[in-house]
Order: C-alpha cells, then structure tokens, then sequence
C-alpha cells in the first residue's frame, strides 16, 4: 500500500535526439558521445568534434562548405530553385507552411547547397545536404539542384563532391521524391562514363533513398567516424526482424567492416585526405579551370 | 475503416449466388436468371471499382488472387526460362527472372515475386528483394544488352527487405547500381508496375524506356503504414496517407511519372489473370513496336530526358 499518495511524482526526463545533436548557443555543450560538459569554444576550434571522445558534432552545410573549399570561399549555384508543393500534402500541418518555417529557420531555400570553389587548387562542385532543414529530405527540388550540379561537372569536367546528411526522400512530395533518385543516379552514370571523379561523403546520418542512390555511387564513398550510414533505419529494422541490433550496427566502421566504404576519415583530416585522392583522379590533360586557391571564376 | 476494407463484399456474395445457380440442373428459367445477375455483377463491378479510394486501390494492389509476375511470364510469354543467382551470395526468388519469347521473338523478363500460398510467401519473402535478387536482376539486363533483347520488367513488391543481412550486404548499394545501370542499358527496357510499387525496392527494376501502370496499381516513395508511421506517428491512418501521398495510377499519370495507365477487366486483375494479360499485351506489343526503330543512342537520350524531366520545383527568386 502506497500511503505517501501526497509525494510529488517523478517523471523522468526524455532527450530530445534532435536537439542535442546540435551545437548550441551557449557556452556549454553536452557532448552526445560522451555525455561529458565541454566548454563549446574547445569544441569549435576541433571542427566540431568533441575533444574527449571524438565524436563529431552535426555541421550545417555553410560550416562544411567553409571547411572544406580553400580559403572558406565558395560560389552558391542555383539558389534560385525551392520546392512547392505539387500533392497539396497535409498531415498534421501543411507541407507548405512546414516548408515556410523551415526556411525561416535556416534561412536556407532547401534542404541542400551546391557550390563551386576550388579544394587544393582543384576547381570542384559540391553540394552539401542540410540535416536542419526537414531532416535533409530529398525531394524535386533537391533532386534538380544536386541534377545540375552533374550536368555542370559535365559540361565542365569538374569533380563532384557531395557530402551527404539525410533522412532519406520526402514523403511529402510522395513519388516525385523517388524519382530524384532515378533522375541524379542517371545523371551519375554519365558523369562515370566520362570519367569524372565523383566523391561522396556520407555523414551521419545518412539512410534512406539518399543512401540508395547517390551517396553509394562514389569512385570512393568515405564516411566521418560513427556516421550512421544504412538503407532502413534501425527502428524499422528492429521492428521486422524482432531482435536487438549489435552494436555500431549501420556505423561507419561496421559498414567499413562489411565493404561498403572506401574510407572513415576523421573531420580534421577530411580535406587532405580528399585532395590526395583528387590529386590520383584529375587527369592533367583535362582543362582546368583555375589553379590558384580561393580565385574563383564567375 | 472496417467497412472501408470490405467494398468487394456485395461483389462476392453475387459471385455465390451464380455459383450455387449453376449447380441447379439447367432449365430456359435457370439461363434466364443467370444472365441477369450475370449482368448485374457486371454492373456492380464496374459501379464500385470506379469509385475505389486511395486506400481501397491499396488493398486491390495487395490483393492475394492478384496476377504476379510468374503468371504474367506465362500468360505474356512463351518458352520461359528461369535463371538464377547474383554470382556472388545466393539467390533471391522474391525476383525472378531469365530468358522469354514475346510473339515469338527473344526477349529478357525480370519481376518481383509474391507467393500465393503460405509456405511460398516465406520463401519468397513476401515479394521483398534482398541485394542479391538486384544484382541478379542486373546480371539479367547486362546478358540482355550483350545479347540486344528487350526486357521487360515487372514491379509488385511492398519495398526492399529491411533486414540486417541486407543491411550488412549492401541493400543500398545494389539499388544504387541498379538505378545507375538501367538508365544506360542499351536495349530497349518496358517496365509494368503492376501491383505495389514499394518505394526503391520497386524503383530497382523501374527504369525504362516505357513505364506502364495498371489501373489498380500504386507507386510510392513509402507504405502508406510507414508513412502514417511517420508523419502521423499512428500506422492506423494508413488510408489517410494513401490518399496523401497521391499514389494511384491515376494521379502519377497526372505528375508525368508514369506513361500509360492500363486498364484492367472488370472488377480488377485478380478476377481474371488471362483477360489482364491480353490487355497488357496489346499495349506492350505496341510499344515495343515502337522502341524497335530507335537506335541506342538515342534511346538513352531519351531514357535519360524522361526521367530528368521528372519532378515539380519552383525556379523564381524567392527572397
């Protein structure tokens, strides 16, 4: 018999996943590895990885642009597109004001930026998916930026580079959203006949469509440390086999284990690691464009 | 949404009346009752068919008794010859395929299989491919563009397996490449969805020349389950997503994802596997007809052009 029925009840606090997973703006940070309070300017000047354990913060696509093109500069390319909402779709809320408070929230215009600058002097495109906005979900207008972006390496023979950081396809454009793997996996095959290097990063995370189509397709696939990386999320998988998952299931080093990547490159390494593999692809006797570092063509 | 499940019970329970008709002797009364509620089961077909919801076309896509790709490899084609094996793990019989003749003519198949009774469903995993069914899948297109046959494909599956073997072998993986590969295949490729169109698992085998859809079918980015899942953190709104995602032939026709809506008989495919081939296999006749003309190169222009197409963005300057 419970007589203290007066005692206050305890209800146990739940994290927010997606919260933490973010740097936030004060001068402590939690490390989602670790559990360890960490002073954030430490973690800021190790590239947003956790000086304890390693773990590498969540970047937007800004601070990744920033880290990886020389000199920070980089030239945004079709910024002008943004998606619509061709289904009317409604499930609690509105895709359309869904898609509004997200731009507010990001001030992106979608879920992805492609760019043009220049990594050890090699002149590259890149487009780097945007965890923040809508879980990084693909959708037509995603699928159309990272399109042109192969159809510009193409008429150019400029490498590509995508940094991958998705949930998948958006289910809020419904089949349109499929179709974008079609359509950039296509465009890929004739950016692999022309011999163009195609690299691809697979950030955590990085599930879905996105991982069924362009982020497996790289002349080498390289992932950052624990990334987790897989077609089916977990839970989904969890829920049909009805078993538990081992550990570091669908991690990066697990996928490495299995063959499915070429590398796992730590954050402060990823842009030497990268010009060494480009200094292997770019043929000499195609034209290049530029190769002074940070001078960009318009 | 129980009663939302049972739209074909008035259907069926005219089918018993005709049935236990037909066990009465025959007599000029008999063959005069018949052929009217002959008619009138037509007219009920027709009636409640035309007015299927989203989620309805859901359940007739699922449909146990509806045909699958080894029933349309016997009704469509002659002389099929099933291979198996990706060369590198196993293989995978929830897709099947090998070598056919079309009208006589040699030609490649390729389609996700369902099992019709129980101990078949296990083995054929409900219709849902592991990496090893996609890379067989490309071995059959690679041996028809060495071979310059047309393939067709057939697309019924509820999506990829989601497993942790397929995980650990590459699921992703296998689709990419599938994805990349079939847009360059120089043979003509007609692809069928013909009953669900799960996701990427059904996108695998999805590219082609021609994309066809039978009336009843769907074609989805997810389940509507998962979607219901997801976004409505309830899996029982399954019927709300369906109508959502606007997944039916007739609304991919409308988004230029698909070319050609097929009809199916009266009363939807399961009801007749025969008739639905003989539809089907009018409109493939034509357009392969069609594709046969066209030289590789353009074919993959094409192909290509098609599926870049595909998608609805706006383009101004928003800020």
């Amino acid at each position: 018999m419970d007589i203290a029925w007066f005692r206050k009840k305890k209800t146990p606090r739940t994290p927010v996943e997606g919260k933490l997973s973010k740097v936030p703006e004060g001068l402590w940070v939690k490390c989602n590895g670790c559990k360890q309070i960490i002073y954030q300017q430490e973690v800021v000047r190790n590239s947003n990885v956790c000086p304890k354990c390693n773990y590498h913060f969540r970047l937007t696509a800004k601070e990744r642009l920033t880290s990886l093109l020389d000199n920070g500069i980089y030239q945004e390319l079709d910024s002008e597109i943004y998606s619509i909402d061709p289904l009317k779709f409604r499930d609690h809320k509105n895709y359309k004001d869904r898609l509004r408070d997200y731009k507010e929230r990001t001030g992106l215009n979608e879920a992805i930026i492609t760019a043009r600058g220049t990594m050890g002097g090699f002149p590259i495109i890149l487009c780097v998916m945007e965890y923040r906005f809508m879980g990084g979900s693909m959708g037509s207008a995603v699928g159309e930026k990272v399109t042109l972006a192969i159809e510009r390496c193409l008429d150019e023979s400029v490498p590509l580079l995508i940094v991958s950081c998705s949930g998948g396809a958006r289910m809020q454009e419904g089949t349109l959203s499929l179709m974008q793997m079609a359509k950039i996996s296509a465009a890929l095959g004739r950016l692999h006949e022309k011999g163009i290097p195609f690299l691809s990063i697979l950030t955590d995370p990085t599930t879905g469509g996105v991982t069924a189509s362009f982020a497996m397709l790289g002349d080498l696939n390289i992932a950052e440390p624990r990334a987790l990386i897989g077609f089916a999320g977990p839970r989904v998988i969890q829920q049909t086999i009805r078993e538990t998952l081992p550990e570091g299931f669908q991690r990066s080093e697990f996928l490495m284990e299995k063959g499915m990547l070429d590398l796992i490159v730590e954050r402060s390494e990823m842009k030497d690691t990268l010009i060494r593999c480009l200094r292997f692809m770019v043929n000499e006797n195609l034209p290049r464009r530029s190769t002074e570092p940070g001078r960009l063509q318009p | 949404m129980a009663e939302n499940d049972r739209f074909e019970d008035p259907i069926r329970e005219l089918e018993l009346k005709i049935t236990e008709l037909t066990a009465y002797p025959s007599s000029p009364d008999r063959e005069k009752q018949l052929e009217r509620l002959q008619k009138k089961l037509s007219h009920l077909r027709r009636e409640i068919f035309s007015r299927l919801s989203p989620w309805q076309k859901v359940l007739v896509a699922r449909h146990p008794k509806r045909p699958y790709s080894l029933d349309f490899f016997r009704l469509l084609f002659e002389d099929f010859l099933q291979i198996h094996g990706d060369r590198k793990f196993a293989d995978d019989s929830a897709l099947v395929g090998g070598f056919a003749r079309f009208h006589g003519r040699p030609v490649a198949v390729l389609g996700h299989q369902k099992g019709r009774d129980f101990k078949d469903k296990i083995a054929r995993n409900f219709g849902m491919a592991r990496p090893e069914g996609y890379r067989k899948a490309l071995r059959i297109l690679k041996l028809a563009e060495k071979f310059s046959r047309p393939v067709f494909t057939f697309i019924d599956t509820p999506g990829a397996y989601p497993g942790r073997g397929a995980e650990e072998r590459g699921q992703a993986e296998a689709i990419a490449c599938n994805l990349r590969e079939m847009a360059r295949v120089r043979v003509p490729i007609l692809v069928t969805v013909t009953g669900e169109g799960g996701s990427g698992g059904a996108l695998a085998i999805g590219i082609g020349d021609q994309v066809n859809i039978l009336e009843n079918a769907v074609y989805s980015v997810i389940s509507p389950e998962g979607c219901a899942a997801i976004l409505w953190k309830d899996p029982t709104k399954a019927a709300e997503a369906a109508k959502s995602m606007r997944i039916t032939a007739q609304d991919l026709k409308g988004f230029g994802i698909v070319d050609e809506v097929i009809p199916e008989p009266e009363g939807g495919a399961h009801t007749s596997h025969e008739e639905t081939a003989e539809i089907l296999d009018r409109y493939l006749t034509r357009q392969l007809e069609a594709l046969d003309g066209i030289e590789p190169e353009k074919l993959l222009e094409d192909r290509y052009r098609k599926f870049r197409r595909m998608g609805m963005f706006g383009q101004t300057r928003y800020f």
